[in-house]
């Protein structure tokens, strides 16, 4: 058994879901009790979906459980296919129903329905939601094309002349993070390379665009964690070629437009960055001086995170002081790229060991998913989400892409706006003694302050966030000085943790048993800023 | 999908209930938690069940998310089903470190769920180890709150029921009013008023704000309930010797007064003195009610099956506010605990128990009331079609009951009407 107080995915057969409602023509039914229909509402809430979900629930109930379940499974699937006439049909189970083992698959597949039916295995003791969603992408994409595939050693045609070089767009999705407006920038980016996207999928796509994916030249894995295992098949059995590089970033852009060409047969050298790429500028404008070194804890999904790292430390010049994933599936990516930035990788899905290590890196930003944006206003911290779990402010009404160059714009924007202005920072730090204008106070462009009506329910899962881990058990070695203690105070509080653990560092190492001001001031110029 | 009519009882005015089955929309019983949890302040909800029963109760709770909730989920992995961990010794491990991280919980609920069920994983047995173990800390009480056996606001009946056992004995001697069924505090201090102005008393509540701090149940008991859903545990008290008073629910200013009177009557206090007393509160909630009448009235309404204050609330807006009944859904319609109000509908309304959400959203289609109350997956894609929806689940966290709140209960109804006569894009 797991303790869960939030949880970052829920089970894999909302990936599922979360194929079908990406899709037209697709029906899942789903054999689980009443309460799982409680999932419509992610869709219809959280993405504002003006239309049910293409599911069908048996929601079986105790009393059927002694009778006849596998015929509520049947009548469920012919009055599914009679009212939605699907043109494929997916066959799911939830938790409940994979306990009592009716193999709604096997009864679906025996009912000679006239169109491909699908059974889905969603183990749900130990699988979760972004596996589904993936495990759900390939078995519906294989379904549909394994019969179509090449005979081994069979060629590809080659391109007609004169016909440009053509993309299949893979992985995004219903629920996915700013999914619809990625789609929209990166086809733009590849007409500006001279690709054209064949099929995007599965958000949008028909049944017969899956069965148009072979067409394409090559396929670009824009979301590893939905699409991977479709890619490879793809790669494998029609030898289409796959672009692995997540255009999330300028760098990460121009990586994506070298590979693209690459395996278009395309010169991208002369590709110039368009006029309206300002991320690069702004970022480079003195301005943006304070941005050096800001402390940065990044958590998400893998792709999101290990891409935001890269942005953060190479195009704004932050530090990264934490980076993970709650995806197990991906945690060989960001243990590679927390390698790279000297940092411990974080790697669970377990909500409250997140907010305890950001606690403890005492970060000056938190790039996040809705989890962390809690855990950051808990602590007083800025935060900026990149990434799913979302939430309905991660649909926004305007253009806001996160991947190529107007999503680079997107993330200057995000990510800096929830941050302390340069000067800003310098007058808290002057008139700290100030009483509206201090520890307290969010950056005034952002017009909340933190409350006492923020802190914790409780203290037991929020540390107080100057506790230092020098204060365990040798801790009695250093003792702080009351006019240390005060003069600590006057430090801002986002700096306030990184100089009291320096400082308890510094006098340790020099033997020193009460920390006086001078200490302080001593500590603080051996470590510098 | 089978359409049963139930015959009229012979000589009994109630009108027709028709049945329906089919594919539900609707939350399981794990979603009272997240009331009954803000309710109770010294409690915490440990479901015992699977990632989705997590992911409910997250979702359900959706904005509650900035605090450290009371409730938690244990989930179940594939080793505790495949029997290579022993079920019980995981749940001690996962329960002691609730209680390490909570050290100021008296009790702790562990709420079934479809999974623990279908696996027989005995909650009964456990609990009672559990409070042997942290006995003079924490009572652990054992309830199902499983979308097998359970309906969305069915959970808090579970859940009070499995309070029922332990409360403590009322005196023979003495009597006592018993208000059933969760309210918020500001009302329950209103009522509370209200049952001291008419020297009714002294008066009990369950949920209790403390679960340490249970009401006595006794032969002098008269129990009141403030919700409908709240049948097994009415029936429970009822075994425990408890008289049930029944009567109409207390929303609207009708309803309230009933409500009142019936403990009134229990206390020998006249009706008139209810009246009374109640004078200035009904003067408010008249002048209140007003307003939104002259909105409402004519206005056709059709609700879905979901929290079980359907018929009531029905029975609010028809009365009170002249709305037009569609049709009236409920999952479950307790004809014993529902008898007051369907004697106060209108003759002929189509009633229906149970649910097909695909015929039913058939007839909304047809019918084209001005407003559909239903649950958050069908709102949407109702307004998508351009009709006017409210959410039933505002209806079940809000303050919606008594006097001083019926025209805040009519608002909420009028709000959407409101809003779509607002919009102009
Ligand atoms: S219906 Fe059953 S499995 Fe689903 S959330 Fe409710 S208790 Fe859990």
């Amino acid at each position: 058994m797991q303790l869960t107080l939030w949880s970052y995915e829920g089970p894999p057969h909302i990936g599922a879901m979360r194929v079908a409602a990406s899709m037209q023509g697709v029906h899942l039914v789903l054999h689980a009790p009443q309460g799982d229909t409680y999932s419509d509402l992610l869709f219809t809430m959280i993405e504002r979906r003006d239309s049910r979900p293409p599911v069908t629930y048996t929601t079986f109930q105790a009393r059927e459980l002694g009778a006849d379940t596998a015929e509520l499974v049947k009548d469920t699937i012919q009055s599914c296919y009679d009212r939605f006439s699907p043109e494929v049909l997916l066959i799911g189970e939830s938790c409940t129903a994979e306990l009592i083992q009716d193999q709604p698959g096997a009864l679906a597949q025996g009912m000679g329905l006239p169109i491909p039916v699908l059974p889905l295995e969603l183990p749900a003791y130990t699988r979760k939601e972004s596996w589904g969603a993936n495990e759900t992408f390939y078995q519906l994409v294989r379904g549909l094309l394994h019969e179509r595939r090449p005979a081994p050693g069979e060629s590809r045609p080659p391109r007609p002349e004169g016909q440009r070089p053509r993309a299949n767009l893979l992985g995004p999705i219903s629920l996915g993070f700013r999914c619809r407006d990625d789609v929209t920038e990166i086809t733009r980016l590849l007409d500006m390379i001279g690709v054209d996207v064949h099929v995007v999928a599965p958000l949008g796509a028909s049944p017969a665009d899956l069965l148009r994916l072979p067409e394409a030249d090559f396929n670009i894995c824009l979301y590893p964690e939905t699409a991977d295992q479709t890619c490879l098949w793809l790669e494998r059995m029609f030898g289409q070629p796959t672009v692995k590089t997540v255009p999330l970033g300028i760098g990460a852009t121009r990586d994506f437009i070298a590979e693209v060409g690459r395996v278009a047969g395309i010169d991208t050298s002369g590709i110039a960055m368009p006029d309206w790429s300002r991320m690069p500028w702004y970022s480079r404008s003195v301005d943006s001086t304070y941005l050096t070194g800001k402390r940065v804890f990044i958590f998400g999904d893998a792709t999101h995170a290990v891409a935001a790292a890269r942005v953060a430390s190479e195009e704004l010049g932050f530090t990264v002081v934490g980076l993970g994933t709650y995806a197990r599936e991906f945690a060989r990516e960001v243990r590679a790229a927390a390698k790279q930035y000297g940092v411990e990788p974080l790697i669970t899905d377990d909500y409250l060991e997140v907010e305890a290590r950001v606690a403890e890196a005492h970060p000056e930003l938190v790039l996040g998913t809705q989890m962390e944006r809690h855990i950051a206003k808990r602590l007083g911290v800025p935060c900026a989400v990149i990434s799913a779990p979302v939430h309905v402010q991660d649909f926004p009404a305007r253009y806001a892409p996160q991947m190529g160059y107007e999503g680079a714009n997107v993330l200057f924007d995000t990510w800096v706006h929830p941050l302390m202005m340069g000067l800003e920072e310098h007058l808290i730090t002057m008139f700290r003694e100030d009483f509206e204008f201090n520890d307290a106070s969010t950056p005034s462009h952002l017009g909340h302050g933190t409350s006492p009506g923020r802190v914790p329910e409780t203290t037991v899962s929020a540390q107080p966030q100057e506790t230092s881990p020098a204060e365990g058990d040798d801790a009695s070695a250093t003792t702080w000085a009351p006019e240390a203690e005060q003069e600590l105070k006057k430090i801002p509080f986002f700096v306030r943790g990184k100089a009291r653990r320096n400082t308890e560092r510094y006098a340790t190492e020099r033997g020193i048993q009460t920390i006086t001001v001078e200490t302080l001031y001593d500590a603080k110029a051996h470590f510098g800023r | 999908m089978s359409l049963v009519s139930e015959p009229k009882q012979g000589g009994c005015a109630l009108p027709e209930i028709a049945r329906e089955r089919g594919q539900r929309q609707v939350f399981c019983g794990l979603a009272g938690i997240v009331w009954l949890h803000r309710k109770i302040q010294d409690a915490f909800f440990l479901v015992v069940g699977s990632r989705t029963c997590a992911h409910l109760l997250q979702s359900a709770a959706g904005v509650m998310i900035f605090a450290e909730p009371r409730f938690a989920t244990a989930i179940l992995q594939e080793r505790d089903l495949a029997g290579m961990a022993d079920c019980n010794q995981e749940l001690d491990r996962v329960v002691a470190d609730v209680l390490e991280r909570r050290p100021d919980i008296k009790t702790l609920f562990l709420v079934g769920s479809c999974p623990s069920e279908v696996i027989k994983l005995d909650l009964g047995k456990a609990a009672e180890r559990l409070s042997e173990h942290y006995s003079g800390r924490v009572q652990v009480i054992d309830y199902s709150a499983s979308g097998l056996e359970t309906t969305f606001t069915q959970g808090e009946d579970t859940c009070l029921g499995a309070l029922v056992p332990r409360l403590p004995a009322l005196p023979s001697i003495e009597r006592s009013l018993l208000v059933l069924g969760t309210l918020p505090d500001v009302v329950e201090d209103q009522f509370r008023r209200l049952f001291d102005a008419l020297e009714i008393g002294p008066v009990h509540f369950l949920p209790p704000r403390q679960a340490s701090e249970l009401p006595p149940v006794g032969p002098g008991t008269s129990v009141l309930l403030a919700q409908p859903f709240l049948g097994e545990t009415a029936r429970a008290l009822h075994k425990r010797g408890a008289t049930l008073l029944t009567a109409p629910y207390p929303f609207g200013v009708e309803g309230t007064l009933a409500w009142l009177k019936a403990a009134a009557a229990a206390w020998g206090v006249a009706p008139e003195r209810v009246d009374e007393v109640a004078a200035p509160a009904v003067a408010r909630a008249r002048r209140g009610l007003a307003r939104y009448r002259e909105q409402l009235a004519g206005k056709r309404i059709y609700f879905m099956p979901d929290s079980q204050l359907e018929i009531p609330l029905a029975r609010f807006l028809q009365r009170e506010l002249g709305v037009e009944l569609v049709e009236v859904a409920s999952p479950f319609i307790d004809r014993q605990l529902m008898e007051h109000e369907l004697a106060l509908l209108p003759e002929g309304v189509r009633l229906t128990e149970g649910q097909d959400v695909d015929t039913q959203l058939d007839r909304v289609r047809a019918a084209r009331p001005d407003l559909t109350v239903c649950g958050l997956g069908l709102a949407n894609p109702l307004e998508a079609e351009g009709l006017r929806t409210k959410w039933s689940i505002e209806l079940v966290f809000s303050p919606v009951h008594g006097f001083d709140q019926a025209a805040d209960l009519a608002e909420l109804f009028a709000r959407p009407l409101t809003r779509g006569a607002l919009l102009q894009v």
